[in-house]
């Protein structure tokens, strides 16, 4: 077995296995321990400089890696003009800049702040240890690498696929540089991450609360109005 | 009409002597623990004073409540998309400073300390860090005014008290204050639940408690802001929200809540009000001045056959209805219409309920000090005329109790003042004059019904006071799990994790 298999193939499904099961134990058996676990009360001016950029930030520049992924002919034609090539590379490495720069604020945050230290666990700085790793070598790709985006739809999208297929290429990504690889080898460790840290978080995104009622009422007994239920007597069992 | 049981509390205020028993039952029972050190779900403030957190009724800074605008009525803090824009970071977040930081002492430097020529001394040390601190602020720091007027003068519900009368309020021998004992206000349009991204908060429809679900809570802390009496807390371990929980547990086994039960002045009362939850909206939307009277038309009269016959149809047991009919909560704020919630002008509809203090009232008139030359009899009927003369602002109370309208507040002061000569007048001349029956009638009162309320407010039992349906938690497990013998020998439901921080 080649390298390659190992980090291309190996490590993706294993990322992804974990990632799947080991979230949806959690957020069945150790509700309790799901949350945003916010700093918020502990320390806050920080945090409005840190917070906003960073998830702002990472935010948009998943979601278009994801759009990448999903309409990878889309980016191909948009990119086919340079100005709009030009336009799309500068907008997604000046969103890398502001999700570096509010990920450097929240590191600083947590490692000098007495509050923020007294609820930091060692997963914390395994999260932002990966996300730091992450974010800047996506950004060493942006501002090293010709271009991007054409790589992205070229190769990392039908890479995904073959793998998301069961059809793993790893020969798709095996010769790209190194900064690449490490690029997709961080995000596959960061699924591994994610059951186990505080990265639970993302999915549990309220969305619903767009759409839910103002009030919720909850009733104890649901058929308040319904008879008694009849109680089996219970014989010769020996409890 | 959608009728339901709702479990309120009554708090007297003039019985209240600020001892802080409530507040330590309380601490006691649920929040001493890691993380909610510095929540005091039951807290009692000196007012005038600016409160716990500081200055919490300041609605421009905190953004709790509701607001009424061309729209409707919607929350003071977000619309929906705003919520959840603002998940990263929550603009009008309290800070823990806006509390204060909880703190102990190291009281193993008593024992551990070398010898030396001092006494050893237990240094204070920052629950949260460990770390030595300087106490900036405390429970209740504020307490008696501190000694400072600084605490009166910065009271949210000063603004449109006169000048002239803040400026006699802070002149040493004029200094006059309540307290305030506060718990979560467990309201029919609370704005915690609304605003709550994930949906974790709910009101029981059974008997109105507010909870917060700690499995579905993701530590938005919406909730915190939009409380806009700030009575729901963050804790900073576990990364989730907590409030006042009514002590359901305590309620559902036929007991008082920790800070009623324990209450050394008996200032508490507990009971059931129904209400029709069809006419939650209508009573949260209306003009600011109607807030209340719209609000006692909620609350529904528990001996109206119309009323019981809804009930019955809705599921309310015949418990809860004899419970209902002998609620105090009901006589004190629908019969006799002598309490109020606080700051109806927030629209959540709070249903624990307050009697204004009377006593720092008529200690007083002329110009903020008693008068010596004439007999108290008449001092107490100089009063009833001039309750605007009186030693607490009665605009402050009103800002207080009843959205600023000064009439309501004038309204039960005077039916309490009234009691209080009435009684006078008997126990110690023997009989009631004609200036006497005159006054009661001006002030709305009968003598039975001053009867009634004097019996309620001096002699009440503790079966009076605090009056609990039967919760009937059996069938309730019966109709959840079936058949409860069948359980015997597991482990139990529930948690079955300890309430630790997760990763």
């Amino acid at each position: 077995m080649s390298d390659g298999v190992l980090l291309f193939v190996v490590l993706p499904y294993v990322g992804l296995a974990l990632a799947i099961v080991g979230t949806i134990y959690r957020l069945k058996y150790r509700k309790f321990s799901v949350s945003s676990l916010s700093t918020q009360l502990l320390e806050n001016r920080q945090l409005f400089w840190g917070s906003i950029s960073f998830h702002w930030g990472i935010v948009s520049i998943l979601t278009g890696h994801l759009l990448v992924l999903l309409v990878p002919v889309g980016f191909q034609a948009w990119n086919g003009s340079p100005v709009r090539l030009y336009l799309l590379e500068i907008t997604g490495f000046a969103l890398g800049v502001w999700a570096l720069g509010g990920l450097a604020v929240l590191i600083y945050r947590r490692l000098t702040s007495r509050r923020i230290q007294a609820v930091t666990t060692p997963m914390d700085l395994v999260v932002l240890t990966l996300l730091f790793a992450q974010v800047v070598t996506g950004l060493w790709i942006a501002g090293g690498y010709r271009w991007g985006s054409f790589w992205g739809t070229g190769v990392f999208a039908p890479w995904i696929w073959s793998l998301l297929t069961f059809r793993p290429r790893p020969d798709l990504v095996a010769n790209l540089p190194v900064v690449l690889q490490t690029h997709v080898t961080l995000f596959w460790l960061f699924l591994v991450a994610f059951p186990f840290t505080r990265l639970v978080h993302i999915i549990t995104a309220p969305f619903q609360y767009i759409l839910r009622p103002w009030q919720l009422v909850g009733w104890v007994r649901r058929d308040r109005v319904a008879p008694r239920p009849e109680i089996p007597t219970r014989v010769g069992t020996g409890v | 009409m959608d009728v339901r049981a709702h479990m309120s509390m009554l708090f007297h205020l003039d019985k209240c002597i600020g001892c802080h028993t409530c507040s330590v039952a309380c601490k006691n029972l649920w929040t001493d623990r890691k993380g909610a050190e510095y929540m005091w779900w039951n807290n009692v403030e000196t007012r005038p004073g600016t409160g716990y957190p500081t200055g919490w009724e300041d609605q421009e800074h905190y953004r709790g409540g509701w607001e009424k605008n061309w729209v409707g009525v919607e929350l003071k803090l977000h619309s929906r998309p705003q919520g959840l824009a603002n998940l990263f970071y929550n603009p009008a977040l309290p800070e823990l400073d806006d509390y204060y930081e909880p703190f102990t002492f190291r009281y193993e430097d008593l024992f551990n300390a070398p010898e030396g020529e001092h006494q050893p001394t237990a240094i204070p040390i920052s629950a949260i860090t460990g770390d030595p601190i300087d106490i900036q602020a405390g429970p209740n720091w504020d307490d008696d005014l501190s000694g400072s007027n600084i605490y009166a003068a910065n009271d949210p519900n000063m603004v449109d008290v006169a000048a002239e009368v803040r400026e006699q309020m802070s002149e040493i021998e004029r200094v006059v204050f309540n307290y305030l004992p506060r718990i979560c206000n467990h309201c029919l349009n609370p704005a915690c639940v609304a605003a709550c991204p994930s949906g974790a908060i709910y009101k029981r429809g059974e008997d109105g408690v507010v909870l917060v679900n700690e499995d579905k809570c993701r530590a938005w802390r919406m909730c915190v802001s939009a409380c806009p009496y700030k009575k729901v807390y963050y804790n900073w371990s576990t990364g989730k929200s907590e409030k006042c929980i009514l002590c359901f547990p305590r309620m559902e086994t036929g007991q008082a809540p920790a800070c009623a039960h324990s209450c050394v002045g008996r200032i508490r009362y507990m009971g059931v009000l129904l209400y029709d939850a069809d006419l939650i909206q209508w009573a949260a939307e209306g003009p600011e001045e109607e807030l209340f009277d719209r609000q006692n038309e909620v609350i529904l009269d528990p001996f109206d056959p119309a009323v019981i016959a809804a009930a019955k149809e809705n599921g309310i047991d015949d418990g809860t209805m004899a419970a209902a009919q002998k609620s105090p909560a009901y006589r004190f704020v629908k019969e006799w219409k002598l309490a109020l919630p606080l700051h109806a002008e927030y629209r959540t509809i709070a249903m624990m309920f307050y009697i204004p203090p009377l006593s720092p009232v008529v200690s007083t008139i002329e110009e903020g000090l008693v008068r010596l030359d004439i007999s108290p009899e008449q001092i107490d009927f100089e009063l009833f005329q001039g309750l605007e003369k009186a030693r607490l602002p009665i605009k402050y109370l009103a800002n207080l109790f009843s959205a600023g309208n000064e009439e309501v507040i004038e309204k039960i002061l005077r039916k309490m003042l009234a009691v209080r000569i009435y009684k006078r007048r008997q126990s110690v001349e023997g009989f009631i004059d004609e200036a006497t029956e005159a006054m009661i009638e001006s002030a709305g009162t009968t003598p039975e019904e001053i009867e009634a309320i004097y019996r309620l407010t001096t002699l009440p039992t503790m079966q009076e006071r605090f009056v609990f349906p039967p919760y009937h938690r059996e069938m309730s497990a019966e109709a959840m799990y079936g058949d409860p013998l069948a359980r015997k020998g597991e482990t139990g439901l529930g948690y079955t994790a300890a309430p630790k921080r997760g990763a």
